[in-house]
């Protein structure tokens, strides 16, 4: 039908209703743009008072950048009162060790989980599954109590091990790695490359993993944004460990802590922190949030 | 067809159960050392003391004193720091529910209404791509950094006390005054985590299934008919869902209560549970693993409760219905097997 048969038909009615709907659409789009202010201005001002000098920052409220980032970069990495917390090179490579490793073992490991309890028939199976999603309800808030005590006993406390081997164990992601197989990897597959001569081992490295690889790009994002910005474990299991052995996340609680703050050095570590997971997100954001609806799916 | 070769039939009868074992292995292992032992850990630290000040001997508390440490957290003592004990418990308790409360609800109805109009066919928003992609943003930034950004935005020199001064509005104490500092870590909570919720909601929506809406429209349903009508009685169980992991999520909120405050104490004002187990096993003057058990069992028994909540509304409803009209049609079938003489079928 086209506009002006409609126009015959419905009169003003139909004019009338669209033009409700455009103004609604508009007064939408206002909030919207409100509700994105909201959601950059605080990291805009980070930015921006990164590049201002300490005395800048206390005297007034700007949303122009300013001459002092130099400054304060060299004064975060050099002046002996943050030497002792804070070293971003550290922190960087310290995180990143701890992150890559724990990713990688996250999703090979929850892959690897999911393979066998979906391609092979045996009798602790169900029962396999079902502990893995009830271990998904807790927290680590609960256990670390004895998670720490038990470290201290092995003597692994201020060692990354701790931080990087419980990855192996990771029930939502098996959750999802499961969910993924049912819905597109065929046993059939499996059998045909029995037939073929392939290993069973060599059959999920060469082919199933080939093929869950979608799935395990999404996890290993996640993974990595949620090991990348944990606080809680290291801050709990490097009781008491030189500035070169603490994560980003921990040089950032110790910013709190002095009573005397140098604002500028401050935004400045925060920048530090934030900015390339930013970049990041900027390119990975179509994955990141595909993944985010797919997470909240029900089956 | 042809019926299976040599090598199918040959492969079809090797049983490959152990490979199922042999891959699950390593989860497992690691789950019962890294997860499960510390949680029984968790409750036989519970039923000990709580003195060992040195770190070399922070697990030698050898005195069992049984239910002692869960007396004290629920009921305090005779003792002066027995009662302080309880006390800051039932307070970070009180504290945790409070900040739940405050960030969920501004964060359900914002999430909900900007699901629906993203969903809503009918509205032409410009750019919902990039609206969708810049809320999304602030939950992937280290929640520590966003805790230090805000305390540096809030102190009482900060951008926020700025602004407001230069409308004429007096400094507010954003750190350490009771209602401001929850406040603005009820807001930090809400601007990290809508996004992530709004996301969840608009695939729950797109869920159901389109011809509904068309109907709906079709009959003249206004927006809010179809709101109330249709969204929301479908949308209920991820709704729930959403509730019950976002309330197992508060009891665990930590990061920004744990940084939210200038110099080494605190802010007693936004101490969560977590943060208040943290600080026992934590503790500069000698841990307390006693009431960091007690407490960690207690917070876990919420939990559980709350799981199987979630258990419960995402249980397969029609797959339990299926089970059970199978085991009806083999009741009856057996039934009238018996009728016929017992035959079996």
């Amino acid at each position: 039908m086209s506009k002006n048969n409609m126009k015959n038909t419905y009169g003003g009615a139909a004019d009338n209703y669209s033009k409700k709907l455009k103004t609604k659409s508009w007064i939408l789009f206002a909030w919207m743009v409100f509700l994105t202010i909201v959601c950059l201005l605080p990291i805009y001002i980070l930015l921006i008072n990164s590049t201002r000098s300490s005395v800048e920052i206390q005297n007034g409220f700007s949303l122009i950048p300013s001459g002092s980032f130099g400054e304060n970069f060299t004064t975060l990495t050099t002046s002996s009162q943050f030497k002792s917390s804070i070293n971003m090179a550290y922190g960087y490579k310290n995180s990143a060790i701890i992150t890559i490793c724990a990713t990688i073992l996250t999703v090979f490991f929850s892959a690897l989980t999911a393979y066998g309890i979906y391609v092979y028939d045996f009798k602790l199976k169900g029962i396999a599954h079902t502990i893995i999603l009830i271990v998904m309800m807790v927290p680590v808030q609960v256990t670390g109590a004895g998670f720490l005590s038990f470290m201290i006993d092995l003597k692994l406390h201020n060692t990354f091990w701790p931080l990087i081997l419980p990855a192996v164990a990771a029930p939502a992601v098996y959750y999802f790695m499961n969910s993924y197989m049912k819905s597109s990897f065929p046993l059939e597959i499996v059998e045909a490359a029995r037939i073929d001569g392939s290993g069973e081992f060599g059959t999920f490295v060469k082919i199933a993993i080939p093929m869950m690889k979608p799935a395990i790009a999404v996890q290993a994002i996640f993974a990595f944004i949620q090991n990348w910005n944990n606080l809680y474990t290291p801050q709990m299991i490097l009781l008491s460990v030189g500035v070169e052995k603490k994560t980003l996340p921990m040089m950032m609680a110790s910013l709190t802590a002095s009573d005397k703050i140098d604002y500028g050095v401050v935004y400045m570590a925060i920048t530090l922190s934030v900015v390339p997971i930013i970049v990041a997100y900027v390119f990975l954001s179509k994955f990141i949030i595909a993944g985010v609806a797919l997470g909240g799916v029900k089956e | 067809m042809a019926g299976p070769t040599g090598a199918q039939r040959r492969i079809k009868s090797i049983s490959y159960a152990r490979f199922g074992y042999i891959f699950i292995l390593p989860f497992f292992i690691v789950y019962f050392v890294f997860q499960l032992w510390p949680l029984i850990n968790t409750f036989i630290l519970s039923f000990y003391g709580n003195g060992n000040p040195s770190e070399k001997n922070l697990t030698s508390n050898e005195d069992f004193v049984g239910m002692a440490n869960y007396s004290t957290l629920l009921s305090g003592g005779d003792a002066r720091n027995l009662k302080m004990q309880h006390e800051e418990f039932l307070n970070a308790f009180k504290t945790t529910i409070i900040l739940w409360f405050g960030n969920f609800i501004p964060q359900i109805v914002l999430s909900l209404s900007l699901a629906v109009w993203f969903t809503d066919a009918r509205l032409k928003i410009a750019g919902k791509g990039f609206f969708k992609v810049v809320m999304y943003l602030p939950n992937i930034i280290t929640a520590a950094s966003v805790s230090v950004l805000f305390m540096s935005l809030c102190s009482d020199n900060g951008a926020v006390n700025q602004i407001l001064g230069s409308m004429g509005l007096g400094p507010v104490d954003f750190l350490k005054g009771t209602a401001a500092s929850r406040g603005t870590v009820m807001f930090i909570q809400t601007w990290l985590w809508f996004g992530n919720t709004m996301i969840m909601l608009m695939s729950g929506i797109m869920g159901i299934s389109p011809s509904l809406f068309e109907a709906a429209e079709i009959d003249g349903a206004t927006s809010t008919q179809t709101f109330w009508k249709i969204t929301i009685p479908l949308l209920s169980p991820i709704m729930a869902y959403t509730l019950v992991t976002s309330m197992i999520g508060g009891l665990q909120m930590f990061d920004i209560p744990f940084l939210y405050h200038t110099g080494t104490e605190i802010n007693k004002d936004i101490q969560t549970i977590a943060v208040y187990i943290f600080q026992r096993y934590k503790n500069k003057n000698g841990a307390q693993f006693g009431y960091a058990g007690a407490a960690s069992v207690l917070l876990f028994i919420v939990t559980l409760i709350l799981g199987s909540i979630t258990f419960y509304i995402n249980r397969d409803v029609d797959e339990i219905a299926k089970k059970k009209q199978r085991k009806k049609l083999i009741k009856d079938a057996k039934a009238k097997s018996k009728q016929f003489g017992g035959l079996s079928i």
